[in-house]
């Protein structure tokens, strides 16, 4: 994009400064979009499990459902507790929104299609991800109220747990890509089982890994079955308690970009990203061109994922607190180590020559 | 031009957020601004190419380190008078700490700039085209490995230790065990009766 706004006779520098904010809005833009319909879509799969109509007035279908719900709490006042951490309190949802989306910028949408493709992505993903965290822990603590420390408290010890498991997992399918960059990843999986099918989800050895992921994603993003910050019955509504307004709809916007990240995330690490899931040419530009199908495929896997996500949500009962450090830490942290073990061992054997 | 715009706009947030961080009254705010200032920090390093560097000091101190302090730090119930009244007896001492810190810095940048000590004199030199992470890797995994797995061993006795420690069992409790959940089948709790009319039932 550098080089058609260098066309239009601007300078190397000023190109690429116009390239990249445009290249931001053409991602930030359509996200908030798609984070409003999944929000849609979030209610409408929910209901349809739970035999009820949901939101069917807005809009033909109730698609519009979402905006007339932000445009009600735009509208609104923003009340600031008297006793609260006037300045904290306001960064906390500010924080939860700015680092759900900062961490797209490395997310490939099709080959060449990443707005940085650096080196280190995944570790820039794993470092966003964890700074996640601090909104919901400032927002808890500003608010100076029961409930909301509470929450924090619980959303801190939740997530430090889970990323642990997501680290190895995260390793393992670094060492079979053997780069740390999320295209060099995608890249590493086509053909990857029999040279036929497209992801590392396909090979039993990182099925499991798969499975875990999937699970700590739903932690990390403190989703149901594991959404202990907000249990409502007995937190009230967690850290979100004391917002009202626009602050409220920044925690919203935030939680569900982060939910639709760890599906992208999930379909780019496991199941091929843009790659279709089998390997054969014409699966590769069916749609006009290879970075529009691309962009098929990877929002296909998404969605999909983002299904399992909602599923999850309507079928299961909450974990207690006790279950949940159990699973983290007795079940996914055990099982996740051996499997680094297992599966650098297979590669030493396989790949590298040998185990000695 | 970008490149100098960030390394201003970062260092002098670093050094802001640092003095915010001494400066604060409220130890909360301190724990902040200290990862504001990790934060650009990191961006210090990116500017000088060392993204691994930069990304594992997010992942680290802001993801984990920062986040359990802050965690300890809100749950104390600090008394600010009694802490304010340590100040006096405790300043000779920082003074000197300050200086020996000061001196050592003197020192450094005297050395790095009168001595032979610039990059491209170190033993190791950093080949330009390898990646930062295969350039760590091989002096981690090649020429130190005996040193950085020891290092490795140290920790986890260290973590060990610290299980040990605070391990103690506690009798009373009656601790969840998910096997012999699962395994209750209906039959080995529950039983039919059919109680005949004002007998009572039997428990």
């Amino acid at each position: 994009m550098t080089a058609f706004f260098q066309s239009l006779g601007m300078s190397y520098e000023w190109a690429w400064f116009v390239a990249t904010i445009s290249a931001i809005l053409l991602i930030a833009l359509p996200l908030l979009l798609a984070v409003a319909m999944i929000i849609y879509a979030d209610r409408k799969i929910l209901a349809a499990i739970m035999l009820r109509r949901g939101p069917n007035v807005v809009g033909p279908f109730g698609l519009l459902q979402s905006f007339a719900d932000g445009l009600k709490v735009f509208l609104k006042e923003t009340i600031i507790p008297t006793s609260a951490n006037r300045g904290l309190f306001l960064i906390a949802p500010i924080v939860t929104f700015t680092v759900a989306l900062i961490a797209w910028a490395v997310i490939p949408f099709g080959p060449n299609m990443a707005l940085a493709d650096i080196n280190v992505a995944l570790l820039y993903i794993l470092a966003i991800s964890s700074l996640g965290v601090y909104g919901v822990i400032i927002s808890g603590w500003a608010s100076n109220s029961k409930y909301p420390f509470y929450s924090a408290l619980r959303a801190a010890a939740q997530m430090v747990s889970y990323e642990v498991s997501i680290g190895f997992v995260l390793l393992s399918v670094v060492m079979f890509a053997g780069t740390f960059s999320l295209s060099g990843i995608i890249e590493a999986q086509q053909g990857h089982v029999f040279g036929v099918l497209n992801g590392f989800g396909f090979n039993p050895l990182l099925f499991p890994m798969a499975v875990i992921f999937l699970i700590s994603a739903m932690a990390e993003t403190a989703r149901t079955p594991f959404d202990l910050t907000e249990a409502e019955s007995e937190l009230v509504a967690g850290y979100q308690t004391e917002y009202s307004s626009m602050s409220f709809a920044l925690f919203w916007l935030g939680e569900y970009a982060n939910i639709l990240l760890m599906c992208a995330l999930n379909a780019i690490l496991f199941w091929g990203g843009w790659l279709p899931p089998i390997d054969w040419a014409p699966l590769y530009d069916f749609l006009f061109t290879p970075e529009i199908t691309g962009m098929f495929w990877l929002f296909l896997k998404i969605l999909l994922g983002f299904f399992i996500f909602s599923w999850a949500w309507a079928t299961l009962p909450r974990y207690r607190y006790d279950q949940l450090m159990r699973l983290g830490w007795k079940v996914f942290l055990p099982i996740s180590l051996i499997w680094v073990v297992l599966v650098s061992g297979y590669l030493m054997l396989t790949r590298h020559g040998g185990l000695l | 031009m970008i490149h100098v715009f960030a390394f201003y706009l970062f260092a002098s947030i670093v050094v802001a957020s640092g003095a915010m961080t001494i400066l604060a009254r409220n130890p909360v705010h301190s724990v902040l601004w200290l990862i504001l200032a990790f934060f650009n920090a990191a961006g210090l390093m990116l500017l000088l190419g060392a993204e691994f560097i930069a990304m594992l000091l997010i992942l680290v101190y802001v993801g984990a380190v920062a986040v359990l302090f802050l965690f300890v730090v809100m749950m104390l119930n600090i008394d600010f008078a009694r802490l304010r009244a340590g100040f006096a007896r405790y300043l000779p001492f920082g003074l000197l700490i300050a200086a020996v810190l000061l001196a050592e810095i003197v020192l450094a940048i005297g050395v790095w700039s009168f001595g032979d000590l610039g990059p491209d004199t170190r033993m190791a030199t950093i080949d330009p085209d390898v990646p930062n992470i295969e350039a760590i890797g091989r002096a981690l995994y090649d020429r130190y490995l005996l040193v950085f797995e020891g290092a490795g061993i140290v920790l986890l006795v260290a973590m060990v230790g610290a299980i040990v420690l605070t391990q103690r069992e506690r009798a009373g409790v009656r601790p969840q065990n998910i096997g012999k959940q699962i395994r209750r089948r209906p039959e080995d709790a529950t039983r039919n009766t059919q109680p005949e009319v004002g007998e009572g039932v039997e428990l």
